[in-house]
């Protein structure tokens, strides 16, 4: 099992813990996960799947939680989508 | 005031009622409006909000025509929270069958001066490119819009007490012999209007008005994959049966960027609980018609009761079972589009002008006469 | 859509209550399945954690869990009921039908969100949220932290941050020197929980513990860079990286009210076997009552048992969670919200976050039903869980029925091609 994970968040590399979640991912690279309705940056808050603001696409699927989703080799994450 | 508490009680906060309100309101009459819960609770709640022109009948036509335009009317004054945006309807024709009813419709309005524009398949690809491969093509009605109806009847609202209407919510209503009872208090008025929707057969009995359930299911935020509300014509069809429940494909854009998908219609379905089965099979129309929904997130899904008339026209006017109470009720999925020309034929004619397009179509004498007939 | 063929006993929720019960049920025999949206096992007070193993008391679940045969969905999302005796749960990729003839609810709970200016700046998260995301791997080493609301999650929160390097500069607890004392007194009565006590307290040297005091602000461009409270009615500003800032917790109960179960005060009523008002339906954990650990364990055990028909057995552990009962109401009252939380927000403050709603254009209404419809108040993904315990808090008001999905879903998910609804027998 590999030490860790290698994803892109935004098109940069990011390296993370192998069980670590896309969020961490996308706080490790510094970014908010994604804009509210009224233009505010916004990240997780709840950590466990209810609160919604942890949303960003995964794969090109859009509004994945990211609080909920592991990382996995190669993943292509972008926020603000 | 001959003794009158008010010159009109409207009961019902809804669309109808609100507008009715308004009408009211701006030509200096004294206006209460009374409802047991909130403002836009019921169908206006429930329902999507299309201003739409329909041509099922002359009637019909005449009514949602002379409404849409009067929304145009109003349109620079709405407040931004009515979301009111003209953003057109596709018919959507599915094949060659359908093509044929498109040119019909296409004569029928130019007729009757409506703008529309026929669609060739790859027109309406440009259109909306996320409609699926091998439609025949469909029917632009540009002047159509859309609007959020909770805000909108609230506007109406807002603007009649703005001109010295009353606004009690909460309590329970109940009319006899022309008194109003509510919150333990009588009122009396020269008008009482009936405009409680599905409700109204309770309020005034004997009204040969029934509930026609829908359903409908709200996605997350995608801006720009919609850009028209989007209907199949298969939907007269499915508005057209009077004993079946049905489906059709009925789409929104929201200014939100949120997809509200619909639609559908039950007989006999007395509780408010989503019906998996037609549910189901909505959603599925949907995805025949637009493929990549499939992957969209569904956030909510719920269900309205349209008030619907065995004639499929509303009625407007004098109760003949009772002539103390006006009605304006029975707009079935058209109650947004036609609730200010209601309103405005309706409080003509009971002040004794004359309205801009006849009133007998939709008066409540003629079920005497039609609905013998049904 | 994968059909199961159907479970003896199905539990929702893989932490504790849901363990506990899941481990019971398969032992007596029953063909058990546990059900979870989250990727492991765990809930939220047994997360998994990327740099360390399982608490002790976890893996001898775990441990059970695995050798009783327990079948474990996880990363499945559960959202509607279509028929009596039938779940639907999505995934990622699938759609599962899950059947079941007893059904045991352990949804657990969230953490109540009270609104203040600044609340919405990222890295302004809950007291758990931080914890949940530093265990899903955040570096925290060298951040300031601070930890503030109500509960006895936040000593349990700043623990664990300073325990993995974070520099937890002080704890705000809105509840009064004399609430805490008077809670720390009915501890007594639980040896178990002092001695849990005493350690968080060795923990936690160095930081400051300031009861009556609260947060009035966060402060910061892009993110937050720091936060103004109200401490001994004075205010003062400290500069931090995190806030981990929640109001004690929130029972989940959206799926009991699908279903139909009957609610009281907020929270799933049950009987002494843990059922609900409807017969093979089971609650076990915080959707019954919040109570911390113990009491999900000995609720959970209780209801699966029961599920299993071993009443007998059952009621031995009655005296297990009568016991923990107790900690349960010393909680509740010591952590009350002080009304001085009410006035935290400001007219621009916003209330619900997915559809940016400000206090003032909610003040008008007099019911979440009419601010739902003409402000869109709790439309949102989140269909009114982070503000609706807010404006419960706030105005006083009830959130209206729950409506299929419990939780987002695919739109290919509520309309399974294959499926006709009406043919499926419980």
């Amino acid at each position: 099992m590999p030490d860790s994970v290698n994803l892109t968040v935004n098109g940069r590399s990011v390296s993370v813990p192998h069980g670590a979640t896309v969020a961490v991912a996308v706080a490790i690279a510094g970014l908010p996960c994604r804009t509210s309705v009224t233009g505010e940056p916004r990240g997780p808050l709840c950590g466990m799947g209810i609160c919604f603001e942890c949303r960003v696409s995964i794969n090109g699927k859009r509004h994945c939680r990211s609080c909920q989703t592991l990382c996995d080799q190669g993943m292509d994450v972008k926020t603000n989508d | 005031m001959n003794g009158k508490s008010h010159d009109a009680i409207i009961i019902g906060a809804g669309i109808v009622g609100a507008a009715c309100a308004y009408e009211c309101a701006r030509r200096g009459m004294r206006v209460l409006v009374l409802d047991r819960e909130i403002v836009g609770g019921g169908t206006t709640g429930a329902g999507m909000g299309h201003i739409v022109v329909m041509d099922d009948s002359e009637a019909q036509f005449a009514l949602t025509r002379y409404s849409q335009t009067l929304w145009q009317e109003l349109r620079p004054q709405l407040s931004d929270d009515v979301e009111y945006e003209q953003c057109g309807t596709i018919w959507v024709a599915a094949d060659e069958e359908e093509m044929a009813e498109v040119r019909r419709k296409h004569e029928f309005y130019s007729q009757r001066g409506v703008p529309t524009e026929v669609l060739s398949a790859d027109r309406l690809k440009n259109l909306e490119p996320h409609l699926r491969n091998g439609m025949a093509g469909g029917l632009l009605v540009p002047e159509d819009a859309v609007l959020y109806p909770p805000c909108a009847a609230d506007f109406l609202l807002s603007t009649a007490r703005k001109h010295g209407a009353e606004l009690r919510l909460g309590e329970s209503v109940a009319v006899g012999e022309g008194v109003v009872y509510t919150s333990g208090r009588e009122f009396t008025a020269r008008f009482t209007i009936n405009a409680t929707g599905a409700a109204s057969p309770q309020l005034t009995p004997g009204i040969e008005v029934k509930k026609r359930k829908g359903h409908l299911v709200i996605t997350d935020r995608y801006p720009g994959f919609l850009r028209h509300q989007l209907v199949e014509l298969g939907y007269l069809k499915s508005a057209h049966s009077v004993t079946s429940d049905s489906v059709a494909f009925n789409l929104q854009p929201r200014r939100t960027g949120q997809i509200l998908i619909g639609s559908s219609r039950q007989y006999g379905a007395e509780h408010s609980e989503v019906d998996h089965d037609i549910l189901a099979r909505m959603l599925q129309r949907a995805q025949e018609y637009m493929p990549e929904i499939a992957t969209m997130w569904a956030i909510r899904a719920w269900t309205g009761f349209r008030p619907a008339t065995p004639d499929k026209l509303p009625l407007i006017g004098p109760c003949p079972s009772d002539n103390l109470v006006l009605l304006a009720t029975g707009h079935e999925g058209l109650g947004i589009t036609t609730s200010v020309g209601t309103a405005r034929i309706l409080v003509d004619h009971i002040t004794g002008v004359k309205p801009e397009i006849p009133i007998e179509p939709y008066l409540p004498s003629r079920a005497a006469k039609e609905f013998t007939h049904a | 859509m994968t059909d199961t063929h159907p479970f003896d006993v199905l539990v929702i929720g893989g932490g504790p209550a849901g363990i506990a019960a899941a481990v019971r049920a398969a032992e007596c025999g029953s063909r058990t399945g546990i059900v979870d949206d989250n990727p492991n096992l765990g809930g939220q007070i047994w997360r998994s954690s990327t740099e360390q193993s399982p608490p002790t008391e976890a893996a001898e679940w775990y441990l059970r869990l695995q050798k009783a045969g327990v079948t474990a969905l996880s990363g499945k999302r559960v959202f509607d009921q279509p028929a009596p005796g039938v779940l639907l749960a999505e995934g990622d990729e699938d759609l599962l039908e899950l059947r079941y003839r007893k059904l045991i609810l352990a949804t657990g709970a969230r953490e109540r969100f009270l609104p203040f200016p600044g609340w919405t700046l990222p890295n302004v998260m809950g007291a758990g949220g931080l914890q949940a995301m530093v265990k899903s791997g955040l570096p925290i080493r060298g951040k300031r932290v601070v930890v503030a609301g109500t509960g006895p999650l936040l000593l349990a929160v700043a623990s664990y941050l300073k325990d993995h390097g974070a520099e937890v500069s002080i704890i705000c607890e809105q509840a009064s020197y004399s609430r805490l004392a008077l809670f720390a007194i009915a501890l007594w009565n639980q040896p178990g929980k002092i001695s849990q006590s005493l350690e968080l307290k060795r923990a936690l040297d160095g930081v400051a513990f300031a009861p009556g005091s609260w947060v009035t602000a966060a402060h910061g461009r892009a993110a937050l860079e720091s936060i103004t409270i109200s401490r001994a009615g004075k205010p003062q500003t400290i500069p931090c990286d995190y806030l981990a800032c929640g109001f004690h917790l929130v029972p989940n109960i959206e799926l009991a009210q699908l279903l139909g179960c009957q609610i009281r005060d907020g929270f799933v009523h049950v009987d002494d076997l843990q059922q609900t008002s409807i017969a093979n339906v089971f609650c076990a954990g915080e959707p019954t009552g919040i109570g911390g650990i113990e009491l999900s364990l000995a609720e959970g055990q209780i209801a699966g048992l029961a599920a299993a028909d071993r009443d007998d057995e059952a009621r031995k552990l009655f005296s297990a969670r009568n016991k923990a009962q107790r900690f349960a109401r010393a909680l509740d009252r010591a952590f009350q919200l002080r009304p001085e939380l009410k006035k935290l927000v400001a007219p621009e403050t916003l209330v619900c976050r997915c559809e940016d709603v400000p206090y003032s254009r909610l003040q008008r209404h007099t019911s979440w039903r009419s601010a739902k419809l003409q402000t869109r108040c709790g439309m949102g993904p989140c269909q009114g869980r982070i503000c609706g315990p807010a404006t419960q808090f706030l105005f006083d008001w009830t959130p209206d029925s729950v409506r299929p999905p419990v939780f987002p879903v695919r739109v290919e998910s509520m309309s399974p091609a294959t499926r006709n609804f009406e043919t499926l027998k419980p």
